[in-house]
């Protein structure tokens, strides 16, 4: 077992010793025997303490011994490397951490009939229930703040990328930017004064329906004009020369051209929205029942259940928020397959 | 069908840039008129003008009189769109639409002006692909994607696509320049082909290629750096080559300059 690899005798400069493998394998042992003992020895317990101690001390034993036998220039970058690789473990570990646990939590109570049976009639501390009103409200009013956004969207995206050269289109893609960064939670509101306030509507789907629009659409503005700028002058020119008119270029030519990415647009503005619950607080309002009419009466939806649900001090309303959780993200992570297939098969078939 | 072009006294203007001045020519039907010149004289800009595609950059502009067969297209109430399908236009990188097949890349001229009668379009196709010497390669695969050709054939199908609308005069903006020695020989051929059907003005930076293709040449050159563009000489294209009249052409054509 050698625990240095190269040739270290200088038989040219190019060349320089390297750690093996082995001797890595040996500083890690030596790590963790000597963390084993460490926390044997002294108060320090935990297995988290544990992990972190010995990813540390491995970090600053690796980069010692590499300084000494493969010179500081390859020390600090295995140094740096150690703490990239780290850096991404911790970003990634909320995710890992909230996916497991809600997959964790959320099995418990899923089931068949949580499925299929709503909450009518259902009380806090009961162990029944389900969320068939919660996903039906959710499925009717992203479905509704869909139907209006993308239309709405694509147009003023076509707008600003085809027939728009001056001050107002300036102006528009301004407000569209300032709108990406809207409350969620003014968007709500401005419905509720609008809506229910002003013209007197009742809460309904359609309300929350209004207000997802409103969030959505600088999202589809934005991916869509990005989309339909990629696609090149030549072939606007070609379709001019043809004598092809300039609105008969954009649909037949341009749009079909930039469709996959705009299909990606979409369904991620979808998926960004299908999870907001502020905005339906103020304009959906929940409902225990099953309610299939989004333009009349509060309906129920995913992320108002969840929130509902997770404040009550019962245990078994936090298992179904928790399953409620679980679906909705089931929900979204469809939703970003569905996308990517999608794209997969418009760009595979031009 | 194929009809003559007269320019007289045009002025191309971008914005406040004077790009070409003073511009008369004719260019004759049934015949292959070339434009020569260094980089940047606007000989492109002049062939632009001739089917109004310069008006796609916003703040260009044109004074003077185009005229396709006597009737100017310049004059008020004359639409760019009809001009463009009496004139076509094959640019110098192949375009073909990458969402659009074969068949529909060659009659979307016609297609996209709502033309639905399938066997007409079939017929177009055939005849505009036979008449761009591209069928035989292609009336196998008519289905597949515009893109899966090699560059030669893509050149030769947006050939065969500007044809099928049967325009009067068929523009070309240095169209072989992004293919290789082969292709470009087949494209050559093909003009000498359809100069019998149209009126072609050409513009090429390749010298020998003019020579090679066209009946008639015209020199354009820029007198300084900061002047506009003009046409020096338009005349037969023997005479240009071995005999011109402007010494400037003469410097052009024995390559001490451009």
């Amino acid at each position: 077992m050698t625990l240095v690899g190269v040739a270290s005798t200088g038989s040219s400069a190019l060349i320089r010793t390297r750690l093996s493998g082995w001797s890595l394998t040996a500083i890690a042992v030596g790590t963790v025997a000597v963390t084993v003992v460490l926390f044997a020895a002294t108060p320090m317990q935990g297995r988290v303490a544990f992990l972190l101690f010995a990813a540390a001390l491995y970090v600053v034993a690796q980069t010692t011994v590499s300084a000494l036998v493969e010179g500081r220039r390859r020390a600090t970058d295995r140094l740096v490397t150690s703490i990239v690789v780290a850096c991404s473990c911790a970003a990634v570990l909320p995710l890992v951490a909230v996916l497991g646990f809600t997959i964790a939590k959320g099995t418990a109570v899923l089931s068949g009939s949580f499925l299929t049976h709503t909450m009518r009639g259902v009380a806090e501390q009961d162990a029944n229930g389900g969320i068939y009103q919660a996903i039906i409200g959710t499925l009717e009013q992203v479905g509704l703040a869909t139907l209006m956004a993308v239309p709405f969207g694509l147009l003023v995206a076509i707008y600003l990328v085809e027939y728009s050269s001056g001050r107002f289109g300036r102006f528009v893609s301004f407000f569209v930017d300032v709108m990406t960064g809207l409350p969620s939670i003014v968007a709500g509101l401005f419905i509720f004064a609008l809506w229910i306030l002003a013209l007197g509507q009742s809460f309904s789907g359609f309300a929350g329906s209004m207000a997802l629009t409103v969030l959505m659409l600088p999202t589809v503005v934005r991916s869509a004009e990005e989309m339909l700028k990629i696609v090149p002058d030549s072939l606007r020119e070609g379709s001019y020369a043809l004598g092809i008119q300039k609105w008969v270029t954009v649909v037949r030519i341009v749009l079909p051209s930039a469709l996959a990415g705009i299909v990606t647009g979409v369904m991620l503005a979808i998926a960004r929205v299908t999870g907001e619950t502020a905005p339906l607080l103020v304009t959906v309002f929940g409902n225990p029942a099953l309610n299939f009419n989004p333009f009349s009466g509060a309906q129920a939806s995913l992320p108002l259940f969840v929130f509902g649900e997770a404040g009550l001090p019962n245990e078994t309303a936090i298992n179904r928020a928790w399953a409620a959780a679980l679906v909705l993200i089931l929900i979204v992570l469809i939703l970003n397959v569905v996308a990517r297939v999608l794209a997969r098969l418009a760009s595979v078939r031009s | 069908m194929a009809k003559n072009v007269q320019m007289k006294d045009v002025d191309i203007y971008y914005g406040k840039f004077h790009a070409v001045q003073g511009v008369n020519l004719s260019v004759p039907p049934r015949a292959v008129t070339a434009f020569i010149g260094p980089s940047g004289c606007g000989k492109s800009t002049v062939l632009r003008t001739i089917n109004r595609m310069h008006e796609v950059i916003p703040g260009a502009r044109v004074e003077g009189r185009v005229e396709l067969d006597g009737e100017d297209i310049y004059r008020s109430g004359v639409d760019p769109v009809e001009v463009r399908r009496a004139v076509g236009m094959v640019f110098q990188r192949p375009n073909p639409f990458p969402t659009m097949s074969i068949r529909d890349n060659v009659v979307a001229g016609l297609k996209l002006q709502r033309v639905n009668n399938k066997a007409q379009l079939n017929e177009v196709a055939e005849r505009s692909l036979r008449g761009a010497n591209l069928w035989n390669e292609v009336k196998d695969r008519l289905g597949k994607p515009g893109g899966s050709l090699s560059g030669g054939q893509q050149q030769r199908l947006c050939i065969a696509r500007a044809i099928a609308v049967q325009p009067d005069v068929l523009l070309m903006d240095e169209p072989c320049s992004a293919l290789d020695p082969i292709s470009t020989l087949a494209i050559e051929d093909l003009i000498g082909k359809l100069k019998q059907d149209y009126t072609i003005v050409i513009v090429t930076h390749n010298m020998q290629q003019a020579a090679r293709v066209s009946d008639r040449t015209g020199f354009f050159n820029l007198p300084a750096a900061d002047k506009p563009g003009r046409l020096v000489e338009l005349d037969d294209t023997e005479k240009i080559f071995s005999n011109p009249t402007e010494k400037a052409t003469e410097d052009y054509i024995s390559g001490r300059f451009g």
